[in-house]
Parts: C-alpha cells; structure tokens; sequence
C-alpha cells in the first residue's frame, strides 16, 4: 500500500467509532505498519509500571526484575553462563518453554476470535473440558500403541474444547447473545463439571486414591516424549513442537484459507461480510469451533506432557485462558506475535514461580504483580493511542523526509496528533 | 350528517402469546407442585400439566409465537425432570433442602451484592460506556473496603474507603474508554486483571500468609423488632443485613433519579444519542466520567458487602465472578434497575439452592453450584426476552 494510501486508509478509519475499535480493527491498524516495535514498548511500559508498584512498597524493582530474569532461564541463551549456573538456567529454560507449549495455543484460541471479531473469554473452560478428556483418553486404553493413543488424546480434547467454545458460537448465532458473557459463563461451569468429576465420589475419580480428588493417572504409553531435560524432573517434551506446528497452521488458516478470508472478512464488518455473501453465523460458529480446538489441545499438550493427572485444585486455580487473552492481545493476534508473547508471559511465570529460590522478593506477591502486569498490558492494547502516537510521528519523519530538499514540507499532516 | 358510532366488540380470543405464557406456568406449576409445601408424591399430576404445557407451547409456535412456544416446551421438560428428581427424593430430604425462609434470607444475602453491582452496570452503561470491570471494581471494594474497616476502625470507614477505591479503579476504565477512546470490552478486561493483582499484591503484602484478622467491625443486621420472631417472615427477613436494605431501596431511588430527573435524562441522553446531547451543551465527557465512576463506587459497595458485611475477613480473588452475573442480572433486567433488582434475585436463589443441595448430597451440590452462570446463559441467551441496550453504548464520543 503506498503512504498516500495509507494515509486515507487511516483518516477513514479514525472517524468510524465502534468499526475503528473493534479489536480485529485494532490489531490490524498496528499489525501492518509496526510489527513488533509497538508490542515491544507495550510489555517495556507495562513492567515500567509494575516496577513503580515494587518500588512503592519498599523493594528494589531492578533487583526483583533482575532476579526474575534468572529465574526464567533465559539467561541459558548467554554463552558467557557455565558450571552450575548454566545447569539451573537449562532446567529453568525446560520450564519456561513448557509453560509456553500451552499459552501459545491458548493465545491463538483468543487471537482466532478476535481476528473474527469476537471475545473468546471462554480459553479457561476449553482447556478446562479438553483436560477432563484428554486425561480421561489418556488413563484408558491401556496397551494401545504409543502413538495413536497420544494422537487419540489430543483429537478428543480438542473435539471436547470446539463443542464448548461451539456452544458459545451456537447461541452467538442463533440468538444474538453476548460471547463476553456467554463464555464467562461457560468458564464457571466447565471448572464445576471438572470439580464434579473429580471430587471424591465424582464419576472420574480415580478409586485407589480414596483421599484426594483426583483422576486417573495417564498411562506411560500416552506420555509425551521428553528431548530436553530428565523425565523425572519435568524435562521438556516435544509438545512444544506440535504447538509451534499449531501456530503455522493458524498462520496459514488465517492468510491463505477462504475460512480465514471469511473470518478477517467479519471481523471488520459483519454487516458489509453479510452484504458480500458470507454467512456470517456460519463463521462465527466455525471460528469458535476452532478456538476451542486450540484450546483443548493445549490442555492435552499440557495432560500428557508433564501433568499426567488433574487434582480439582488445578482446575479451580488455572488462570491459563486469562493469560492467552494478554498473549494474544500482546501478539496483536498473528502467529509469531502470540508465539512470542506466549514465550514472554511463559518466562515470567517460571521466573515468579516459588520454584525460583533466588527471588529477591516473596514469590507470592510476584505473582500478584504479574496479573498486574498482564492487566496493564491489556489496557494498553486496548488503545489506539501508542500507535497512533508512534505512527503518526513516524509518518511525518517519513514524509518530511521523502520531500525533495527544495519543497518546504506542509505542516499537520494527518490531524490532530 | 352524524358518524355513527359502531360499538366494535373486543376480541374475547386469546392471543397465541397469552397461551404460551400460560404454557410456561403451567409447566412451573408441574414442577412447583412436587416440593414442599405441597410435596406431590406421585409423577401423574406434573405430568398432566407438562403435556399441557407442551401443547400450549406447540399452539403458540403455530400462532407465531416462536421464542415463547418454545420456552414452555423447555421449561416444561425441565419440570418433569426436576419434578422427577423431587418425587425420587425423601419427604425428610426435600423439606431440608426447601426451607422457604432460609431460602429466602439466603437469596437476599447472596443477592445483595450483585444488586450493588448491576445497579453500577446500569449507570454506567445508561451513559454509554459499557463496563465489563465491574468485577475488578467489586473485588477493589471488597479487599480495600475491610482494609479500611480494619485500619480505621469502623465498618463505616470501611465502607467509604471502598467506594473511593472502586471510583479510582473506575477513574482509570473512563480515563481509558472515554478519553483515549478504547475498546470498552478490552479495557475492562485490562482492569479486572490489574484488580486481581493489585487486591492480592495488598493482602499478601499487608496481611501476610494469615489473611485478614478475625474481629474487623462488619456491617451490622437488621434486626426487625415486631417480625423477627414471627413463623416464615422473621426467619427469612428479620435479620437481614443493612446493606441489602440499602440496595434494595436504590432501586426505587435509581428509577426515580434516571426517569423522573432532569440529570438523569441527561445522562440517558448522552447514552443514546450523544451527538444530539453535545448540541444541546451538554458536557458529554463529564457525564460520562461521573456515570463510570460511580458505577465503581456502586460496585465497590457491592463488593465490600462481601467482606465488610458477611463473611468478615478477604480471601483472594472473593469476588468469584460476581461482577460477571450482574452484568449479566443488567442485561436481563433489560437495562433497568427494577428488572436488574428481579435479575440479581433470581440468581442469588440459585445459589441458595445449591447451598441446600450441597448439604444434603456434597457431590450433587457441585453441579449444582454451577446453576447461578447456567441461568447467566440462559438469560444471556435472551431466552427471557430480550431487549436493546442504550443507542450509543460502547461506542466512544468523537467530538467534531
């Protein structure tokens, strides 16, 4: 597009109001023009703040972000770390990786939605119902071969998650009903029919462990492999790598499938979608179907790669489905944006995890500071104002500067900054 | 020359509408007549009335009635299955579980919060700015509200430390949805999330792994002095707390304040049409900021009820959703207080409900426990009639 056409692109785009605010509308405006600057100042401003907040009750930011970063193992990928330190940082790195696996997938479930148009809140009751499955698949079917046990897991947790995420799509389509709230709603209840299957007398519960709520064990066939790390100590398995596959396939979904046409398609204009022969309920029970998918195979990934059983506790304090809504809104809802945004939060949950014994500070705020954080990041997505602000100063820089020396640039280009 | 007058009889047929409403009663009355106090023993008669129900939901489908014929197809399917659960159920069993009175005063203490909550929902969103934060503005009121009661105290303080905290938690929902214009449904969710972790940083930081201590001045009962003692009405309204008074009385001063003042037709105005609120003079931004942020401070009452009025102490992330239901109890209750007052009601029974059930049968209780967000969905789902929101809510106000 040339800068003139970008140019009227934009002044048409300001003046629309809702059209201009949709998130799909949102994302795109940052997506082409400033790839990963403008997520980049996001993160750097919303830890800027965080760090106001540390600073304010007494403790050192810098010393408790730095300890953080220690914690998240990323400090393996500097060669000048060795000996022991290097050890901690590998299996710090496991960790962070295998807290990424899941929220990429969980990410592009909400980025899928809300490139469509829609919010999918409902990441934390898909992953929910595709754990109860995938943990259900996986603690049955003893002697099945390796391979097709793993591969009938995953299928079934993600079928389970597409149905939940598709009863939000249904309602949505036939009767018009709010998917904020409808998947809301279907997070609450998914965690109770969880609870209620494991509780102690519940119909999932695993009978020799008469104590505890908890299900059936997955079956050493349906584990995933292990490439990086020790078994025995949550090394890292290849669950990373089918979720990475997820992504390109999101990726290629959204650019080069008539699905992903469609979808961008009523993302940015049901009515004009409509108008264009697209069946625009059609699509958003597609698109939540397949949001659900993501999302259930995330919670499979997740079964069957380290967790090998669900506790009701784990169903009740899992947050992951909030925190995929700040990775995707973070990743502005393309593939490698979620990707990264997921290894970041995935970093930052290892290195405010209690398992990081060099934090300065209580691990237990950290966490709290995370949702801070996350929330801070939202926020800020929520408006065009970096953006604009970047863009708008970016593009004079660039008009000022493409002018040939003798022609005085004209001045205010582009409105009210 | 006289026009004479034809006295045209009015038509004595009922409308297709009328029997599907009488269908949906009737299917109630199917289920309603297998527990106490009339605690039917036998399937016949719900059954009687649910293929009456059905019929009448048929018939009004074929006059045209679609949504309300199939409603009392539903509900009376429903009924047999819940008059089925009551019939295989112990007399000594179902009269645990149906204690009217504890019921009723178990409605209105889970109801009270929500009350406070969706009351703020309609302010705000009567103004035009939809407020999703209305848990994060909950749970800020509860965790500030008993930290105020604690620090300065008296429930009273608490209480207004409560308010303060969920109107500057709204401060920054206006600041972010009216002027840098955002997407109102994003930004709330940012300020749910930022609430989650600003109550829990506060409580672990100020209170430490023992939470919060044990004898924080609450927000006294109500004891009513001539019925507190008398059969079913001392039992369920004799000692409710004050703060369910007080929410319920907003309702009536809300209704007065948005439909019989002038400020509040201003305020409708610049939810519907601000364009034409702008010409008049009215300050579109300003009535916006003041709407939100008494949403917050609505909400935030809501929320400190919990911990500055029942339970006495915060618990991380109490709220529990709560703020999500009385959005929802606002859009059932079609954007008006009275109908959100009916909305919170409803909801706060099905809590109650699973409460008792729990008692009774801990593993049942726990679907049960689900009930509250099933009937979200449904309502959501406008199965109960639905109605629009304000003209421009949502959508930010470009000043040209």
């Amino acid at each position: 597009m040339s800068l003139l056409e970008e140019e009227l692109h934009a002044e048409a785009d300001e003046s629309q109001g809702a059209a201009a605010t949709s998130p799909a509308a949102l994302t795109a405006f940052r997506r082409g023009a400033s790839g990963v600057v403008v997520p980049i100042i996001t993160a750097v401003i919303a830890f800027i703040a965080g760090g106001l907040i540390v600073l304010a009750t007494g403790h050192n930011p810098l010393t408790t972000y730095q300890s953080i970063f220690n914690g998240t193992g990323l400090n393996w990928l500097f060669p000048w770390v060795s000996g022991s330190e290097r050890a901690t940082a590998a299996t710090n790195l496991q960790q962070t990786l295998l807290n990424a696996t899941p929220l990429v997938l969980v990410g592009l479930a909400v980025a899928f939605a809300f490139r469509a148009g829609m919010f999918n809140i409902g990441g934390q009751g898909q992953y929910t119902v595709g754990g109860i499955v995938a943990v259900w698949v996986g603690s049955s079917f003893n002697g099945m071969p390796s391979l097709l046990h793993i591969l009938f897991a995953i299928v079934a947790a993600a079928a389970a998650g597409a149905a939940w995420a598709g009863i939000a799509g249904v309602l949505k389509a036939t009767t018009g009903a709010n998917e904020v709230i409808s998947t809301i709603m279907l997070n609450w209840i998914a965690i109770w029919v969880g609870v209620y299957c494991f509780q102690l007398g519940g119909p999932l519960h695993n009978p020799h462990m008469s104590s505890t709520p908890v299900s059936n064990s997955v079956v050493p066939g349906a584990k995933l492999p292990v490439f990086w790390g020790s078994a025995q100590l949550q090394g890292l398995d290849v669950g990373i790598f089918i979720s990475l596959a997820l992504a390109v396939v999101f990726g290629l979904l959204i650019k080069r499938t008539r699905l992903g046409y469609e979808a961008r398609t009523v993302g940015f204009n049901p009515d004009a979608a409509s108008y264009a022969g697209i069946n625009v309920g059609r699509t958003w029970i597609r698109v939540m179907l397949i949001c659900g998918a993501f999302a259930g195979v995330a919670a499979a990934l997740d079964i069957l790669g380290w967790k090998f059983s669900l506790f009701t506790n784990d169903i009740q304090v899992s947050q992951i489905g909030f925190y995929g809504i700040a990775v995707a809104l973070l990743g502005r809802n393309t593939a490698s944006g979620t990707v990264a945004a997921a290894v970041l939060f995935g970093a930052l949950l290892t290195g405010t995890s209690d398992r990081n014994i060099n934090l300065s500070i209580d691990p237990t705020l950290v966490q709290y500071l995370t949702f801070m954080i996350e929330g801070m990041i939202i926020l800020l997505v929520s408006t065009d104002v970096i953006t604009l602000r970047l863009l708008k100063g970016g593009r004079q820089l660039r008009i000022a500067l493409k002018r040939k020396p003798a022609e005085k640039p004209t001045a205010t280009q582009g409105g009210a900054s | 020359m006289s026009v004479g007058t034809i006295a045209v009889a009015p038509s004595r047929t009922v409308s297709p509408k009328q029997i599907g409403i009488a269908g949906i009663v009737l299917a109630a009355v199917a289920w309603v007549i297998t527990i106490p106090p009339i605690e039917v023993r036998g399937m016949a008669p719900s059954v009687v009335l649910a293929v009456f129900a059905v019929a009448a939901g048929a018939w009004s489908i074929a006059g045209g009635e679609r949504k309300i014929g199939s409603e009392a197809i539903i509900v009376a399917l429903f009924a047999v299955a819940g008059a089925a659960a009551s019939v295989n159920s112990a007399t000594a069993t179902l009269e645990s579980v149906f204690t009217w009175s504890a019921l009723v005063a178990a409605t209105l203490r889970y109801a009270t919060p929500l009350v406070f909550a969706a009351l703020g929902g309609v302010v705000s969103e009567s103004s035009g700015v939809i407020n999703i934060g209305l848990e994060g503005m909950m749970l800020m009121g509860c965790f500030w509200g008993i930290y105020g009661a604690d620090l300065l105290g008296s429930w009273v303080w608490g209480l207004v430390v409560a308010m303060i905290a969920g109107g500057l938690l709204a401060l920054v929902h206006a600041f972010f949805s009216i002027n840098l214009r955002a997407n109102q449904i994003v930004s709330g969710t940012g300020i749910n999330f930022l609430a989650l972790g600003i109550t829990g940083y506060f409580l672990e930081y100020h209170y430490g792994p023992n939470g919060t201590p044990l004898n924080i001045s609450q927000v006294p009962n109500v004891h009513l002095p001539l019925i507190q003692h008398v059969g079913f009405f001392g039992a369920a309204f004799g000692d409710a707390n004050l703060m369910t008074w007080i929410g319920i009385a907003l309702v009536p001063a809300l209704t007065f304040y948005l439909f019989r003042t002038r400020a509040g037709l201003r305020l409708r105005a610049v939810g519907e049409k601000p364009r034409a609120a702008d010409t008049v003079g009215l300050s579109v931004v300003r009535i916006r900021y003041w709407a939100v942020i008494a949403s917050g401070m609505l909400a935030a009452l809501g929320g400190a009820y919990l911990s500055v009025g029942f339970v006495g102490s915060f618990s991380n992330n109490m709220t529990n959703g709560r703020g999500f239901i009385a959005l929802a109890a606002m859009i059932f209750g079609k954007w008006r207080p009275w109908g959100a007052l009916w909305a919170c009601l409803l909801f706060g029974f099905g809590n109650a409900m699973s409460d008792r059930v729990s008692s009774v049968n801990p593993t049942l209780g726990t679907l049960f426990e689900a009930l509250p967000y099933v009937l979200t969905l449904v309502a959501v789902a406008g199965l109960v009639g639905r109605s629009r929101p304000p003209a421009a809510d949502g959508i930010p106000y470009v000043r040209e």
